[in-house]
């Protein structure tokens, strides 16, 4: 691990002044589960750490609208044991308890969970070529190991998916992120935060590197309170998905009166499906509209040699989680 | 003091204690290395076996992926401080009633998880069963397969 200095700000301000102040070469730390992997490895290589987590951003707060104001560092098992979340946004709570293990979740932060790089197995070896890790260098992974990468949205440039569960839940709940950066703070829809490879795939999210998440924001949305996660995966906990479908419905005599669905494990983004949910508002709630929702998303994945079979795992998973939301 | 080392006081075991670490130590070399408290083991040291699990303020935390210069303050628990004296922690107790490992390398942490796991399921207000256990354990490996073992000590310490 290349050596690095340590700053501990006081204030949100201090912190994003910090980061700037070393032009790409610092960067913040969360709970560490995933950047300090990664230095280890030698795939990030700060030379300044700038430590988040004392911030005044460990508070869930109750809005004015009825939704939630969740602090960046939160820690994830923190927030999916909160009451409110338990029983307004399920989908949420049930998302991070299928992500990580039981020690990763009480370190994880909210923000670092949704900045954590990909798994790709590519990216994480420096002995290997990467354009996400090494601009311009190739990518071994589209004619290599691919098998648990992008379906949706890739580019020749990079074919890696994104890991977390959390994001997919928030994906399909409307949710925003606020931002502190050296312009000031803002906000952003939290399906504009991450974004596809194109021929940048070293960029995750649109966020420049001194732009600090200082919270994510629920709306009050009652068609939360009947949504749910499915996770597909290898073995049954502790591990990436390999499909995953966060859901909430509301249904009025047979009729899906509104819907919100959100892919994971399939592009280099948490996929919102909005064409499923056009499909679906208004139709009579049955398995065989579900999965014709289900194909309209997905007509325009272009599978690679090894996972085509995510295509129809994401149909059934959508399928599966909707006839169960569904059941009156 | 150069910018690559740090001061960091904690509390270990109960114990105050102040190191100056290069703040690339993580807590588990910390712990090992410089308080020479070896129950904490070093398995992948990448936070996927679980063998180096801890308490951080009473919280189960991965000692291999935390930063020792991120816990200033933090009061750690490892295995050693688990006993009261020469009495064991009842999930200690549990483990050895029910011989659940083989070879003990991962013992330490999948005790200190065990203990992390009950706070939390209280918290939730869950009750317990094999299933969940299996699920909220699944952080901690054991290479020689004492899973078996492990599941009715967890749930004999839970009482």
């Amino acid at each position: 691990m290349r050596p690095f200095a340590y700053a501990r700000p006081a204030s949100a301000a201090e912190a994003v002044a910090a980061v700037a102040a070393h032009d790409g070469r610092a960067a913040f730390l969360g709970g560490g589960t995933n950047l300090v992997d990664l230095m280890k490895l030698g795939v990030a290589e700060p030379a300044v750490l700038v430590d988040v987590t004392r911030l005044p951003h460990g508070e869930i707060a109750e809005t004015a609208d009825g939704g939630l104001r969740i602090g960046a560092a939160v820690r994830n098992s923190d927030l999916a044991a909160h009451a409110a979340v338990r029983e307004r946004y399920p989908v949420l709570a049930q998302a991070i308890l299928a992500g990580a293990s039981g020690q990763v979740r009480n370190a994880a932060t909210v923000g670092g969970n949704l900045l954590q790089r990909t798994r790709c197995p590519y990216f994480q070896d420096t002995s290997k070529p990467c354009n996400k890790r090494r601009p311009g260098s190739g990518c071994p992974a589209r004619t290599g190991h691919h098998r648990d990468l992008a379906v949706l949205g890739h580019s020749e440039h990079c074919v890696a998916t994104h890991p977390s569960d959390m994001a997919v839940a928030l994906a399909a709940l409307d949710a925003v992120v606020h931002v502190e950066g050296p312009g000031g703070a803002r906000e952003l829809p939290f399906v504009d935060l991450h974004r596809l490879p194109g021929d940048e795939p070293e960029r995750d999210t649109v966020l420049g590197p001194a732009d600090l998440i200082c919270a994510v924001e629920l709306p009050g949305l009652p068609i939360a309170r009947r949504s749910a996660y499915r996770k597909a995966r290898d073995r049954a906990s502790f591990a990436f998905a390999i499909g995953a479908v966060a859901v909430a419905v509301e249904t009025d005599g047979g009729t899906i009166v509104d819907v919100r669905i959100a892919f994971g494990a399939l592009a280099h983004k948490p996929w919102r499906a909005y064409r499923a949910e056009d499909a679906l508002r208004g139709a009579p709630a049955t398995p065989p509209l579900f999965a014709a929702a289900a194909e309209t998303e997905l007509a325009e994945a272009v599978p690679l040699r090894e996972n085509a079979f995510k295509l129809p795992l994401a149909r059934a998973l959508l399928v599966r989680t909707l006839e169960e939301l569904c059941r009156p | 003091m150069e910018a690559e080392r740090a001061r960091v006081a904690l509390t270990v075991n109960g114990e105050a204690r102040t190191l100056e670490l290069d703040t690339r130590t993580t807590l588990l070399d910390a712990l090992r290395e410089h308080l020479g408290l070896t129950g904490a083991k070093k398995g992948c040291d990448h936070g996927q076996c679980g063998s180096c699990t801890v308490l951080i303020d009473g919280r189960r935390a991965l000692s291999c992926l935390a930063l020792a210069v991120a816990q200033e303050g933090a009061a750690v628990t490892t295995i050693e401080g688990l006993a009261d004296g020469d009495e064991l922690h009842p999930m200690q107790a549990a483990f050895v009633a029910h011989d659940a490992y083989q070879c003990g390398y991962c013992t330490p942490g999948q005790i200190c998880s065990a203990v992390g796991l009950l706070a939390e399921l209280e918290a939730e207000g869950l009750a317990l069963d094999d299933d969940l256990i299996r699920d909220r354990m699944s952080g901690n490996l054991c290479r020689c397969g004492a899973y078996m073992n492990i599941v009715p000590a967890i749930r004999e310490a839970a009482g």
